[in-house]
């Protein structure tokens, strides 16, 4: 009897046992406002090794980009059957990684998922940032930089107006619309921190956040339309998150080319949006933990929790992509059967090969705690992880394109040139560069949200500890 | 018009604020009205502000007339861009492409409701109703303010109660 007593008792203690800790809860308020304060103020030295390394890529892309539009398309040895080469293929690449900002700040704040606080302010700056540079390729593949209104719906002179049907214009529209609202989402959710900010800064800088603070004083008013509004544009964006990529699928999905023409495109995007975007925060994390001293607040087990939702999105991505084979080899149309054999056999082979195991057999690496709680590893991983989905997207593109339905499409040696991978190059400097501006400039950890996690931790502790059974006779 | 004057007292934790804002609801003070009563915090409290009473938010009506703003004028406007309700030249019946012109419709519902809740909530903040400068930067970093709105007479009291619930810091203005 007594030993069913104690046991009770130690099952009871076992159930208060403390986990560890997503944040020290014992950190002031005041003290979150200076460590991300500071961060304005003087980052490490690493963050202008990456600025600069940044401007210096950017500016090859530049030149390569004027290059060709003072040449034309010829220099990036774009031509039939490669109308789209490594462009396309980076454009969704920049697009699917937008779609982890949303997945982050919107979908787990409707989980109530409280873990997401201290990192979802960089990841929607990831967000706008990925697609302003997406945004970029379409007018950088076009040529023909200053037709890029065609697709744009607006009442001209002659009253042309664009083809509705085709999914380059809803491309245009969703990404418009994703753009707009995710920048409105992340100056909205960032009005409380600006007025901390300001209450903080001098001179042309205190202006600057007064400006776009837009009048914050933290009043309960604000506080409670604040709530409301952001819930609802949370609401609103993860429905449009989707219908971008979905979008982008189509752009694919309803031609006739072979690889292409499978209704499971949508989701297998989407999926494998949301997987390189997470894979993207994990690098983003380590490198602004360790750039602004963020170590109290990008901690160990909010990198956990991060690397169990990527290995989680990986493997769905593995499932779809596994369908994708599946449905092809079991289909019956011969062409698509015969473009995924030369996949996996063919010219691309080994870059097939290549996204398979970065992109479904690497991801095992964060199920280990020893591995993903070791940050040199994770960054590693991490950029692995977004190199086999960067090539995935090489291999929608390029090998369909050389193994058509037509033997003169059968370019099998074709590779892209120093004119492309110097504009590819340049548009991970410009978002390189963009980003750390942003963080430079704009607070990357949510103040507000965190003093919000902390105090209720604080709270339920406290709570906790008042329903822990005494310990005396 | 009455005169009216300000009173804000700062607090070191929503517990003594919640008290506080209790107190005064309590209070029959002349000349001062609980629906004057702000509260200014760091971080969102509903808890606290509850005891301010019902303050209801009409955001997400706004949000819904954005939304159907936004798709019924967009689906309007590309279906007369394509003069999809008219009749074909040759007398056949009109062509509403409805699949393509949804997905245009769809987005357009997104970004109405976004704009629409976006200018609800700013209209909603009342920063164009500010009435007094009585801020005091500790709020946005680790205290609570209570700031009260009340005719000059009430003023004294006000301040009694808020030296009673140990208030750190009181300020005054016209």
């Amino acid at each position: 009897m007594i030993e069913a007593h104690e046991e009770k008792d130690v099952a009871i203690e076992q159930r208060f046992e403390p986990k560890a800790k997503d944040i020290d809860d014992e950190i002031s308020w005041a003290q979150i406002n200076v460590d991300v304060l500071r961060s304005l103020e003087r980052p490490r030295p690493l963050y202008w090794i990456i600025f600069f390394a940044s401007l210096a890529l950017f500016m090859w892309g530049g030149y390569c980009e004027v290059y060709q539009y003072n040449t034309g398309l010829g220099v990036a040895d774009l031509d039939n059957p490669q109308v789209w080469g490594l462009y396309i293929a980076t454009f969704i690449f920049w697009i699917g990684m937008s779609h982890s900002g949303t997945l982050l700040s919107a979908i787990l704040l409707i989980m109530h998922a409280d873990w997401r606080k201290p990192i979802y302010r960089f990841a929607e700056a990831m967000t706008t940032f990925s697609l302003m540079t997406a945004g970029l390729f379409v007018l950088v593949h076009l040529g023909r930089v200053w037709q890029f209104y065609y697709v744009v719906a607006y009442p001209s002179e002659r009253w042309a107006w664009p083809n509705f049907s085709s999914p380059l214009v809803w491309d245009a529209t969703a990404i418009g619309s994703y753009l707009t609202t995710s920048v409105i989402f992340l100056f909205f959710g960032m009005i409380p921190d600006l007025a901390i900010c300001r209450d903080n800064a001098t001179g042309f800088r205190r202006t600057f956040y007064r400006v776009l603070s837009m009048g914050w004083r933290g009043t309960d008013r604000q506080w409670s339309n604040f709530r409301v509004t952001y819930l609802t544009l949370a609401c609103l964006l993860i429905p449009l998150a989707v219908s971008v990529h979905s979008i982008v699928a189509t752009d694919f999905a309803v031609s006739q080319q072979p690889g292409w023409h499978t209704t499971s495109f949508p989701p297998y995007f989407v999926a494998g949006a949301l997987y390189s975007g997470c894979a993207a925060i994990i690098t983003l994390f380590i490198v602004l933990r360790y750039t602004f001293r963020f170590e109290h607040y990008m901690t160990i087990p909010i990198l956990e929790k991060l690397c169990k939702l990527t290995f989680a999105i990986s493997m769905v991505w593995t499932y779809l992509n596994l369908i994708e084979y599946a449905a092809v080899w079991y289909g019956t149309d011969p062409v698509a059967k015969q473009t995924l054999i030369f996949r996996a056999t063919g010219t691309y082979a080994g870059w097939w090969w290549a996204m398979n195991i970065l992109g479904s057999v690497v991801p095992f690496t964060l199920t280990w705690k020893r591995l993903r709680t070791n940050i040199p590893i994770m960054l590693v991983v991490s950029l692995l992880l977004n190199l086999g989905m960067w090539i995935e997207r090489f291999m929608i593109v390029t090998p369909t394109f050389a193994h058509g339905y037509y033997p003169w499409t059968w370019t099998q040696g074709w590779w892209p040139n120093w004119v492309q991978v110097g504009i590819i190059l340049g548009s991970f400097g410009w978002f390189n560069m963009l980003f750390m501006l942003f963080c430079k400039i704009f607070p990357s950890v949510s103040m507000y949200e965190v003093k919000e996690m902390v105090y209720h931790r604080r709270e339920a502790r406290k709570s906790l500890s008042s329903m822990r059974p005494s310990t005396d006779p | 018009m009455k005169k009216k004057s300000y009173i804000l007292a700062l607090f070191a934790d929503f517990h003594e604020a919640t008290k506080t804002l209790a107190a005064l609801r309590e209070s029959s003070i002349p000349g001062f009205r609980m629906r004057d009563v702000t509260l200014k915090s760091p971080i969102d409290h509903p808890e606290c502000a509850e005891e301010l009473g019902s303050r209801p938010v009409y955001i997400q009506i706004f949000s819904l007339l954005g939304a159907v703003l936004g798709s019924s004028l967009i689906f309007l406007g590309i279906s007369s861009a394509q003069a999809n309700f008219l009749r074909q030249p040759r007398g056949f019946f009109p062509i509403v492409p409805i699949p393509p012109n949804m997905v245009i419709t769809y987005e357009l519902f997104i970004l109405g409701s976004v704009f629409f809740t976006i200018t609800a909530c700013l209209i909603m903040w009342r920063i164009h109703r500010v009435k007094t400068n009585l801020y005091d930067v500790q709020i946005s970093l680790d205290k609570i303010g209570i700031l009260v709105e009340a005719e000059p007479q009430a003023i004294a009291r006000l301040r009694e109660i808020f030296t009673l619930h140990h208030a750190l810091e009181i300020s005054e203005s016209d």
